[in-house]
């Protein structure tokens, strides 16, 4: 006998994807009894599960960002490369490259696999473990940059440009909109491999995680809080704040900032203007377009699951490769951030949050 | 490295609001770049080269030819500009390792390659560019740069730069062509100043100070001289063996947008005057001047639509003669004579107004509504022409602004320092709604007038009432009531509520006034019919200049 078309064991629900002879779900986006977790970003961590099955990053992250309780009742850390069986699905976590703890999540039932690979990116990153591409049978990716425009440059000269702009303008404070979990701690480290070795200032949305990173291992230099901070000590200075921060009266006590942005949407003018920005960086934890195709030639897999993004460009694409492609339009993953306020999408509860939108990665 | 340290400069000057960075951001690029590229980057910024070897559909073809159909669909409809989506979409080819063309190898390239061999050659520097390179260069060759920066802007640049004085540069500007390596010597002292020789060159402007209150019972009568302050634009005509030229307040060379003016400059002469859209001897309303300007062609229509004419206040030079350093009332002098020997066409003289006390004058500032003046120019009568705001020997004397009890409808934030401000306010007046009620409709908007302390207050304020978001703006509840100041008012059909203000600015808050107090549109309406008659009966006099 055949082995079993994935799309007979792990099937798309209102709830997320779920896998029903191992009686889990991978991502849910409510609340559900057994939830297996690819990384803790508030739109694929959701608090409020019952067993939580994720690297031991992520459920360290977890625990930092949501209430204890939030962070599943009972938790289960599966190291990468570790695997174990449920239901007769045996689950194997391999890295993916995002963020710190972010896992494919590879699953193997009666000789068949799929790969769940989360959110994922090709580009170096000195705070988590590369990529590793597995073969399978359905590679279930997402395509948040699914458009051949995105094609991130090295982060390297991203990094240099804000540095450059440091020396233009030494009076001003730099200050860089990026996500609480991975951008910023990506961000950090690139910066400190480029020799900027000064503190660099922080929001308060984005200590605990730096502070938590530093625990596992990823060293960051030395970071002040920018909420105490005084205006002279701000001068010249680098002040990481998450990007809803930056149009909110917390910039206030910014005096003639550089506005600058670390995300894979400042590739597209319109985007960097729309917000205000006057420094656009083009540094993202996604796969570009390159690194999408990239990705799928390398697992093989003859049919490709798209959870959410631009699925009609990468479909497209696909079909000329002759892969079959899928598009599973999965509520919730890769909402926007921009101006939605913090309940709109429940979810996710951030310990600090200042007014950040608790609501997917969104760069 | 060239086209990319263009690309660089061009995405910042894109993305930054200041002028103050602007400005460090050009003399950055003086710093750095070597000649003959930063003179060439210079000129692409002012637009002084513009080439237009490459259409945007060689662009297109080009484009179209390395992708496939849908994802450029795809893509074009995402990004929404197409040059910006072919610099994204471009496929990079591996193992290309030329360098990145200097952006005088592609002007010089440009106007040498036969037409039919521009895609191989254009095709040829994107390969070797990134996706900001890319834009810059394909903006380049089809003429699209469009950042903003003026030849004042660049010029004021070059001033801060090389720590000569502007009026300077000016000076010389005009005598100069891209890639300006002489300019570049003698800014850097390694040359001589450049020599204008004939070539038309733009004087730097006498400009007048605000006369506020306070100083005004100081005024001595008799030391002054009163003309009308025409709400048009400054211009400077410079007519000679050289040339003929119009220059704008700033010193762009604005000839092009006026046709009909230069072809009247048949004369060797500067002058200083104000230009205004005049049908039959009356002044229009400075937006029909607007419907004019940034234009680089004119059509017939708008020739006969919206004729203009220069009203002139001034003589800078008759013939070579350097008129400059004669007292006002010689120039005076100067001038009518000069008009009454060359009676140029589209010129007439802007009358002197006589007067006997400041007190007399206060009423004929007073008593003038027409929207074509913005209130009067004092000019002491022994002042020298010289560049640049002098204290004490020009004034500009505005008259009082109108004012009106507007309620807040919308908000929106701001931009660079107060981005995180609301700080840009629509406002509404009433008028019935055709039901036997009433309801608001908005007038204007206004981002300017309030101190720091009332701008906070208002940012709170609008946080605290919203009904609702639409993007950035937002909308609040009808309670607020402002007073609104502003130089003018004039029918507009573009308008709903068929009215447009000039230069509204928020006066005060006017916390203790009920919205249901504030005032109506039909008292604003009565206001700007009253103006359009009288400004009919300013036209009958002004036929018959006595």
């Amino acid at each position: 006998m055949p082995p079993p078309h994935p799309e007979t064991w792990l099937r798309v629900t209102p709830t997320g994807l779920h896998c029903a002879p191992g009686g889990f779900y991978v991502d849910p986006g409510r609340p559900v009894d057994r939830a297996v977790i690819t990384h803790g970003h508030a739109d694929h961590a959701r608090p409020g599960h019952g067993a939580v099955l994720a690297t031991p990053e992520t459920l360290a992250i977890m625990a930092a960002r949501m209430s204890e309780a939030g962070a599943g009742r009972s938790r289960q850390a599966l190291a990468y490369g570790e695997a174990l069986s449920v239901g007769g699905v045996r689950i194997g976590l391999r890295p993916a490259g995002h963020v710190l703890g972010s896992a494919q999540v590879v699953l193997e039932w009666q000789g068949s696999r799929a790969v769940v690979s989360g959110d994922y990116k090709r580009q170096r990153d000195p705070t988590c473990a590369p990529f590793e591409p597995v073969a399978c049978d359905v590679f279930i990716t997402e395509a948040t940059f699914g458009l051949p425009v995105f094609r991130h440059p090295p982060p390297e000269g991203e990094v240099a440009k804000l540095l450059r702009s440091l020396a233009l303008f030494p009076e001003r404070t730099h200050v860089v909109g990026c996500y609480a979990l991975g951008k910023c701690q990506r961000l950090i480290r690139l910066l400190r491999e480029a020799g900027w070795d000064r503190p660099i200032h922080i929001h308060g949305a984005q200590a605990t995680l730096c502070a938590l990173y530093e625990r596992l291992g990823v060293a960051l230099g030395e970071l002040r809080p920018a909420t105490v901070a005084n205006r002279a000590e701000l001068r010249g200075a680098i002040v990481l704040a998450p990007p809803s921060a930056l149009q909110d009266r917390w910039a206030r006590r910014l005096a003639d900032p550089v506005v600058a942005s670390a995300s894979g949407w400042m590739r597209v003018r319109q985007r960097a203007k729309s917000r205000g920005i006057e420094l656009p960086l083009v540094i993202s934890d996604h796969a570009d377009w390159d690194d999408l195709l990239r990705t799928i030639d390398e697992v093989g897999a003859p049919e490709v699951w798209v959870t959410h993004g631009r699925d009609d460009a990468l479909v497209h694409a696909m079909a000329g490769r002759g892969i079959r492609g899928r598009a599973l339009h999965l509520v919730g993953l890769g909402e926007d951030e921009d101006e939605a306020p913090p309940a709109a999408a429940g979810g996710g509860s951030l310990a600090h949050g200042v007014g950040e939108p608790a609501v997917g990665e969104g760069e | 490295m060239s086209v990319p340290a263009f690309a660089a400069l061009l995405e910042r000057l894109v993305f930054t609001p200041g002028r103050n960075a602007k400005l460090a951001l050009l003399q950055d690029w003086f710093a750095t770049q070597p000649d003959p590229d930063r003179g060439v980057g210079l000129a692409a910024l002012t637009e002084e080269l513009v080439f237009t070897a490459a259409k945007p559909a060689l662009v297109r073809d080009m484009v179209a030819a390395r992708t496939d159909p849908v994802l450029l669909a795809l893509s074009h409809d995402y990004v929404g500009d197409f040059a910006e989506t072919v610099a994204l979409i471009w496929p990079e080819r591996e193992g290309v390792n030329a360098e990145p063309p200097s952006l005088a190898e592609v002007v010089e390239a440009l106007e040498l390659t036969p037409k039919a061999e521009l895609p191989a050659l254009i095709a040829a520097w994107l390969d070797t560019l990134d996706a900001g390179g890319r834009l810059a260069l394909i903006k380049l060759v089809t003429g699209g740069l469009r950042v903003g920066v003026s030849a004042r802007l660049a010029k004021t640049a070059l001033a801060a730069w090389s720590g000569t004085a502007v009026e300077e540069i000016e000076e010389v500007w005009h005598g100069v062509a891209p890639p300006y390596l002489p300019l570049f010597r003698w800014l850097e002292g390694r040359g001589e100043r450049p020599d204008p020789r004939d070539a038309p060159v733009f004087r730097p402007l006498m400009l007048a100070h605000p006369l506020e209150d306070a100083e005004v019972a100081a005024l001595d009568p008799a030391r002054y001289r009163a003309e009308w302050k025409w709400d048009g634009i400054r211009v400077q005509l410079t007519s000679g063996p050289g040339g003929a030229r119009i220059w704008s307040r700033g010193g762009e060379d604005v000839s092009g947008a006026f046709p009909e003016i230069v072809e009247a400059m048949r004369f060797h002469a500067v002058l200083d005057g104000e230009l205004l859209v005049i049908r039959e001897g009356a002044v229009a309303p400075f937006a029909d001047l607007q419907q004019r300007l940034n234009r680089k062609l004119v059509s017939a229509k708008m020739l006969r639509d919206f004729p203009v004419g220069v009203r002139l206040y001034d003589i800078l030079f008759d013939g070579a003669e350097d008129l400059r350093a004669l007292p006002f009332d010689a120039r005076r002098a100067r001038l009518e004579a000069w008009i009454g020997r060359e009676a140029p066409a589209r010129m007439d003289l802007s009358p002197q107004i006589a007067f006997a006390s400041v007190a007399q004058l206060s009423a004929i500032r007073d008593g003038a509504r027409a929207a074509s003046i913005e209130g009067l120019m004092l000019k002491r009568a022994d002042s020298p022409y010289v560049p640049g705001r002098v204290k004490g020997l020009w004034w500009k004397w505005k008259r009082d602004p109108l004012s009106i009890d507007a309620v807040l409808m919308y908000a929106q934030r701001g931009h660079g320092k107060r981005s995180s401000f609301y700080s840009d306010y629509t406002f509404g007046l009433w008028r019935p709604d055709g039901q036997g009620g009433e309801e608001l409709v908005p007038v204007g908007k206004a981002y300017s007038g309030y101190t720091d302390e009332e701008l906070a207050w208002l940012d709170r304020w609008i946080r605290n009432h919203t009904t609702a978001r639409f993007g950035p703006v937002r909308e609040v509840e009808k309670a607020l009531v402002l007073e609104v100041i502003f130089d003018a008012a004039r029918r507009s059909t573009r308008h709903k509520s068929g009215v447009a203000l000039r230069f509204p600015r928020i006066a005060r808050i006017r916390r203790d006034k009920p919205a249901g107090e504030a005032d109506r549109l039909e008292g604003l309406m009565a206001y700007v019919s009253g103006v359009a008659e009288e400004e009919g009966a300013r036209s009958a006099s002004a036929s018959s200049p006595s």
